[in-house]
């Protein structure tokens, strides 16, 4: 077996400070999660209304997070509030800010998309039954945009998991900043615990996402 | 690559956050807080920490321990910083690509993160004393050691890691030899014990290290090109500050901390034979 440094990781706290930095992009995403959940509905609903100023004021908002790449929002919310504003946001709010920005962004076109995605005949066949308006999206809409936004948006979830990686540029120490910071404190003694803590850090992820891809193929059967 | 694609993004991002500042300050005449966004000295030891932007992943000068306490040769002088100052430390992990920006945004009083001294750097920071030199070095096999780099022959092939200074200086200067590029320590250090390339060019301190803890190899060229320095490096202005850091040091070099600096964090790396020349005591020569 070739030498994968894993005795890098029982040394001291290692696999504590790991599992805290872990914690840490779990308590930054899910948390930009719940924020955008919900509002990606809200907005997502808006967006197929027919009122253009609200269409094209959402839209705007839609294509710049969507344009801009995650790490430079991250340094507009982090460095650029600070010189225009003198607000000081710590490392974690300005990461809370930009993932709820981006993930409300995203969840409203996913909405948008599943929501225009149920034909016309779907609402006109409800109607012709003699449901009222609530009760066309009640029973029949909205169960369908569900079924289909589930395995969107746990795409979107395991994605701003894993996008926290970035935000060791403003500074969060979080799973891979430590992850770093244990390979270089033994670059010398082990040069290949690379192998190892990245091995670590992967299993990491994946216990963390794991779940969440269960959890939707649960809600898939369950509303199948 | 990738670093290349980081630092383009960083520098993006930093140019959209100073343009929202820039529009943002034209309009509502001088917004930006109060005042200037650094703190002074006294604004300093009334709040009763300062916080120091670090590097938390370069062994031996800044790095985290197994159990997660900040050490090195720079961390070292920020605790004794702190200490004189009589106030408690805050640690901020920093990038290479971001010190400048958090010292800008007044998010770090002091930069003690391996800063390089260098004319570009100098017009938009204040760097004070210096506290240690670097240069280039060249690290090569003990049976063929290579001292010059003026009767280098064209078979041989020089070994560097893409990006570092070592690359730019051998390109510039010594346009004939053939260099062979890797993406990380481990590539290059493993490449060089294989007998891939004649030798290896990297920070000084790197291929030191190299020396000392791999028997059979031997630092031929110990400093190339220019000698620069590290220094703490503080806001442009934060005259309060940067005086105090300055007299500090003034003051440590007296009593010779820098050399106790290095027995304590860098003699296991670098053995006491480069003790003279990484070491800057700036007290006397200034």
């Amino acid at each position: 077996m070739p030498d994968l440094g894993l005795e890098i990781l029982l040394k001291g706290q290692n696999m504590v400070r790991l599992l805290e930095g872990l914690w840490i992009a779990l308590r930054i995403s899910l948390t930009a999660v719940v924020i955008s959940i919900p509002a990606g509905i809200l907005l997502g609903a808006l967006m197929t209304r027919k009122n253009r100023v609200v269409r094209a004021v959402l839209r705007l908002y839609l294509e710049i997070i969507r344009i801009m790449p995650q790490m430079v929002l991250l340094f507009i919310v982090f460095f650029g509030t600070t010189r225009a504003f003198g607000w000081d946001l710590s490392g974690e709010a300005a990461s809370i800010l930009v993932f709820s920005l981006w993930g409300t962004a995203e969840m409203s076109d996913l909405v948008r998309g599943a929501l225009i995605s149920i034909p016309v005949h779907q609402y006109e066949s409800g109607e012709a039954l003699g449901l009222r308006k609530v009760q066309v999206y009640r029973y029949i809409i909205i169960p369908q945009t569900f079924r289909r936004l589930v395995p969107l948006s746990i795409n979107l979830i395991t994605r701003m998991i894993k996008t926290t990686s970035l935000i060791l540029m403003i500074g969060v120490v979080e799973v891979l900043k430590v992850a770093q910071q244990i390979i270089e404190a033994n670059r010398m003694a082990s040069p290949n615990a690379a192998f190892g803590v990245y091995l670590a850090v992967f299993l990491l992820y994946f216990i963390a996402c794991w779940p969440i891809s269960m959890f939707a193929k649960y809600l898939e059967k369950r509303w199948r | 690559m990738k670093d290349q694609i980081l630092k383009k993004l960083v520098t993006l991002g930093i140019a959209a956050s100073s343009v929202i500042a820039l529009t943002a300050c034209s309009g509502s005449g001088s917004s930006g807080g109060s005042g200037q966004p650094y703190r002074t000295l006294e604004q300093i030891r009334e709040d009763g920490t300062i916080n120091i932007g670090v590097f938390s992943d370069k062994n031996p000068f800044g790095y985290v321990d197994e159990n997660g306490e900040y050490q090195g040769y720079d961390i070292y002088l920020a605790r004794r910083l702190g200490e004189d100052l009589g106030v408690e430390i805050n640690f901020v992990s920093t990038e290479a690509a971001n010190r400048i920006e958090y010292l800008q945004t007044g998010k770090v009083d002091v930069i003690l993160a391996n800063f390089t001294v260098t004319p570009e750097r100098s017009e938009v920071v204040d760097f004070a004393s210096p506290y240690m030199n670097v240069a280039l070095g060249v690290v090569s096999p003990n049976d063929n050691v290579i001292e010059s780099l003026d009767d280098w022959n064209s078979e041989d092939e020089m070994i560097v890691i893409s990006g570092t200074t070592a690359e730019t200086y051998l390109m510039e200067n010594y346009p004939d030899i053939k260099l062979q590029k890797y993406d990380s320590y481990a590539t290059a250090k493993n490449a060089l014990e294989n007998g891939n390339g004649a030798a290896w060019a990297n920070d000084n301190t790197e291929v030191i290290a190299f020396a000392v803890q791999n028997s059979g190899y031997t630092v031929g060229i110990p400093e190339l090109g220019n000698q620069d320095t590290i220094a703490p490096a503080v806001y442009k202005g934060n005259t309060t500050l940067l005086d105090w850091i300055n007299e500090e040091i003034q003051s440590l070099s007296a009593e010779q901390f820098f050399h106790t600096a290095y027995d304590e964090t860098l003699a296991d790396t670098y053995g006491t034979e480069y003790k003279e020349s990484l070491v800057v005591e700036t007290g006397a020569s200034q």
